[in-house]
């Protein structure tokens, strides 16, 4: 992250879609300015382009970090790792932190892997080991259907 | 009729009241029903070694369930925790209401807390206490509402027009959900395209299965949701089938999809899942919202939500509901504050019940206000309905308190509901077979509720998802079916919406978004700190919130009453003989009319026009005996000294003081002004059959006898509230009639239909 991307002054760069709509690009690298009406009718610009980004995320987590929110700019850091990640992935993944999903501990421990070595998710795979370990100690690898 | 059991009456009255349908449970905290302080509840207590927190709240670290575990590793700012714990509770439920301690300093102390120190802090705030620190800690400044729109057959071009007008009376975010489950992508494009009828920015939600909401959301129908529920014990949250990793990494996928998220929770939640474990409401949910700021996720949905009737059922209830809501305040989440569901049969408690939020304001006052009809909510009804807007809008202006909501007129509403109509309808028509007539189309316009539609149903709708999934349609496609059938507007709309999500600014605390910006606690954070300070009305919001349908001003009343005395000319005609002097016939009764009487004013305000009254007076005092002479009298309009100046000109000594607004009394020339013979206050009661026995009476005080005096029925009716608007500015119309110090006048009164 660059340096003034931990901003001092919140008034201005947020809204960053109203202040600093340059600091933000779509995930096709287009920018915020090129999503008119006329482009989309052209097919200039596609659904992809409106997606939030990873960059978006960031910059958002150090907006709430900056204005006193540690753990949800925590969790704007963990969505950032998981902007590329495809859906089913993500299901996948919230499918087995639910209870008596998996039957061990070592099934998340290699989800966490996967995110971390696969998709760079440091964050969300920490969340995942530190449920391995509590899952353990309180019996929720239990099967329950 | 009544209970058998019941000896006293009234029991039998109050049997037939709505109340009588609410049930009250017996405080029982072994069994769950406590609202706070249970015995079971444990002493606050947070043990730190190097680091890390090995006890908390009485258990050991060894012990944590997975609620303990999840607040322990995420929740606490640990430089301060020691200096918050050892703050005294009632010392700090002082700060919370204390204008010279900020906001932050009372975010940053609470992270430092655990949840039971928590609890026992807000158990020292009384509910005026509550509602006064909500007011100081809610997040954002500028309070608003959230509307569920939804209907029974899933009908989208009703949803559209509803969204529409729920976008109009000034809901900021529309919550939608399905009857039938595969009905999500119609319902969600509805509102999002309804509510682009009136404006850039309301935040959608459609309320479904985890997986399908993620998918609707990604086709960018949607933009919030709410749905991440959590709970204050180990087991009624694995019977959830969640924990807090799984709901925390939710949290994450939410965010990374660009969706606003907040997490529902609330008492009794526990109860009704029977996994209490004997602690208090306030205490398993201040493990919840501990729990929610530890996961990150900005906001919360709590005060009760569906658990509400149960929590308002015992002791202290509505004080624990919201306590909740101020404890997710003092946390610095977003709260959309419960008033979600309809907690009492009696619609004094559902008035009592919103007062303190409407007062204090919160970032949401309902998480979901019944915007459409109780029986098209598939939430089930809420606290206020559409129903009851009009109370709502009424109870805002009463007392200048911020709902969110405003008055919409109907030209305003019709030509909304139209657009939408036609806008969802030209979607429905590209992308899917829906196609209705012009008739199907009508039925929506002017309906209340989907009992008086005649458009889509269920089954249709159904076919139109699958339609919708099957061609992957996203909203680009709504997108270009707006722009190329016209509605170009909309189309730019729903793509700002889209835009929006690119920089992901709604993401931060508390947002919501008004004329395309979007407003949070980032930028628009509440500080409040005493009178003039945080949100106040501007003028213009005050006018749009004094607007109400039924108003009446003095032009409003000059007006009718014109229209009322020309139609009524042909009747009658009042003709002045000059000076009045006193009489002698010892059988003659004066009625003494006020200025306006038959001038400016026209008709009672028990609708009686005044020539019929004069009349029935007239034949009364007749066939009584008696005879009548009708003077104007000038010099002044209040019923007592018109009656005793009628009674001194009258040769009987008896006289009829009434005036324009049907107020009227009979009166002796001998009496001090008001100890009268017979005073009819309650104008809007009398009928022309009682001025006629009025008259009657008169006659016969005139002649020494004693008549049994007028009773007028009265049932109890709130006069004042029916009727002292008119009354005062008739009244006003009259006083500013009177000539002082001009003598009364004799009339000749002519009536044209044979009286």
């Amino acid at each position: 992250m660059m340096d003034d991307e931990k901003p001092d002054n919140l008034d201005a760069i947020y809204p960053v879609g109203e202040k600093h709509p340059d600091r933000v690009r779509t995930r096709n690298g287009r920018s915020l300015r090129d999503l008119t009406l006329d482009n989309l009718l052209a097919g200039h610009v596609a659904t992809s382009d409106f997606g939030i980004t990873a960059d978006g995320l960031r910059l958002q987590a150090a907006i709430a970090e900056r204005a006193g929110r540690p753990n949800l700019a925590q969790n704007l850091r963990r969505g950032a790792e998981l902007v590329e990640i495809p859906d089913n992935v993500l299901l996948d993944v919230y499918e087995m932190l639910r209870p008596g999903r998996v039957q061990s501990a070592d099934n998340l421990r290699a989800a966490a892997n996967q995110l971390r070595d696969t998709y760079g998710a440091k964050e969300t795979a920490s969340l995942l080991e530190e449920a391995a370990l509590v899952y353990e100690r309180r019996g929720i690898f239990q099967r329950r259907f | 009729m009544g209970n058998s059991q019941n000896k006293w009456a009234r029991y039998d009255l109050w049997d037939e009241r709505h109340l009588s349908l609410d049930r009250f449970a017996v405080e029982d905290p072994e069994n769950g029903f406590c609202a706070a302080a249970s015995p079971r509840d444990p002493k606050p207590s947070l043990v730190i070694e190097h680091g890390r927190i090995i006890e908390m709240d009485g258990v050991p670290a060894s012990e944590f369930d997975i609620i303990d575990e999840f607040v322990a590793r995420h929740y606490f700012d640990l430089t301060i925790a020691e200096t918050a714990m050892a703050i005294d509770s009632r010392e700090f439920a002082q700060m919370l209401v204390d204008v010279d301690v900020p906001r932050e300093r009372l975010v940053k102390l609470s992270a430092g807390m655990t949840p039971a120190k928590l609890a026992e802090v807000l158990g020292h705030l009384s509910t005026l206490e509550l509602a006064f620190a909500n007011s100081k800690l809610r997040c954002r400044r500028q309070p608003s509402n959230q509307a569920h729109v939804t209907n029974a057959k899933d009908d989208p071009v009703q949803m559209a027009a509803d969204a529409a007008t729920a976008a109009l009376y000034g809901f900021d975010e529309i919550e939608t959900t399905v009857r039938v489950a595969r009905n999500g992508r119609t319902n969600a494009i509805a509102c999002a395209v309804g509510a682009a009828v009136v404006r850039d920015g309301v935040l959608i939600q459609c309320s479904l299965e985890e997986a399908e909401e993620l998918r609707i959301a990604l086709a960018g129908f949607t933009s919030y949701t709410e749905t991440l529920s959590v709970y204050g014990t180990e087991a009624s949250f694995l019977d959830g089938d969640d924990t807090p990793w799984s709901k925390a990494f939710l949290t994450a996928v939410y965010a990374a999809r660009g969706l606003k998220a907040r997490c529902t929770s609330g008492s009794s939640a526990e109860l009704l899942m029977g996994f209490h474990e004997g602690k208090s409401m306030l205490y398993l949910e201040a493990r919840c919202v501990c729990l929610q700021r530890a996961m990150g996720v900005q906001g919360t949905q709590n005060g009760g939500i569906d658990g509400a009737p149960l929590t308002s059922s015992v002791p202290r209830g509505g004080w624990e509901l919201l306590a909740e809501n101020v404890l997710a305040a003092l946390l610095d989440l977003e709260c959309a504050s419960g008033n979600d569901t309809r907690h009492s049969e009696s619609e004094i408690r559902v008035g009592a019940k919103i007062m303190p939020y409407l007062m204090a304001g919160t970032d949401f006052i309902c998480s979901g206000f019944g915007s459409i009809a109780k029986y098209d909510n598939s939430f089930n009804a809420s606290l206020f309905n559409a129903e009851e807007m009009e109370d709502f809008l009424a109870l805002q202006r009463e007392f200048q308190v911020e709902g969110g909501l405003q008055h919409v007129s109907e030209d305003q509403l019709l030509a909304a509901r139209a657009r939408a109509i036609e806008a969802i309808s030209a979607v429905l028509e590209t992308l899917t077979s829906g196609r209705l007539t012009e008739a199907q189309k009508k039925s929506v316009l002017y309906a209340h509720g989907s009992d008086e539609t005649a458009s889509f149903m269920p089954g249709e709708v159904a076919g139109m998802n699958e339609a919708l999934i099957e061609r992957n349609i996203t909203f680009v496609d709504v997108v270009q079916v707006l722009a190329a059938r016209g509605f170009t507007t909309e189309a730019t709309r729903l793509l700002s919406m889209a835009r929006q999500r690119v920089t992901g600014d709604y993401l931060q605390t508390a947002a919501i978004i008004r004329d395309g910006r979007v407003v949070s606690a980032v930028n628009d954070p509440n500080r409040y700190r005493g009178p003039g300070t945080g949100y106040v009305m501007t003028d213009e919001r005050r006018q749009a919130i004094n607007r109400m349908r039924r108003e009446v001003s003095k032009h409003d009343v000059l007006v009718g009453e014109r229209i009322t005395g020309q139609q009524d000319s042909r009747h009658w005609r009042i003709k002045s003989k000059g000076e009045a002097g006193p009489g002698d016939d010892p059988r003659e009764v004066v009625i003494g009319i006020s200025p306006g009487f038959g001038v400016c004013l026209h008709k009672t305000t028990g609708g009686v026009p005044l020539y019929k009254v004069l009349a029935a007076l007239l034949e009364g005092i007749r066939e009584r005996g008696g005879h009548p002479r009708v003077v104007r009298v000038r010099h002044t309009a209040d019923t007592s000294f018109l009656g005793l100046t009628a009674a001194r000109l009258a040769g009987s000594g008896v006289g009829i003081g009434i005036q324009g607004k049907g107020t009227t009394v009979i009166h002796r020339h001998d009496q001090a002004p008001h100890m009268n013979l017979e005073l009819f206050s309650q104008a809007p009661l009398i009928g022309e059959a009682d001025y006629r026995v009025i008259g009657g009476n008169a006659a016969r005080y005139a002649l020494g006898e004693s008549p049994d005096p007028v009773t007028i029925p009265y049932r109890g009716q709130a006069l004042g509230a029916r009727f002292h608007v008119q009354t005062a500015l008739l009244y006003a119309i009259e006083t500013s009639m009177i000539e002082a110090g001009q003598n009364p006048e004799v009339l000749e009164v002519k009536f044209y239909d044979g009286r």
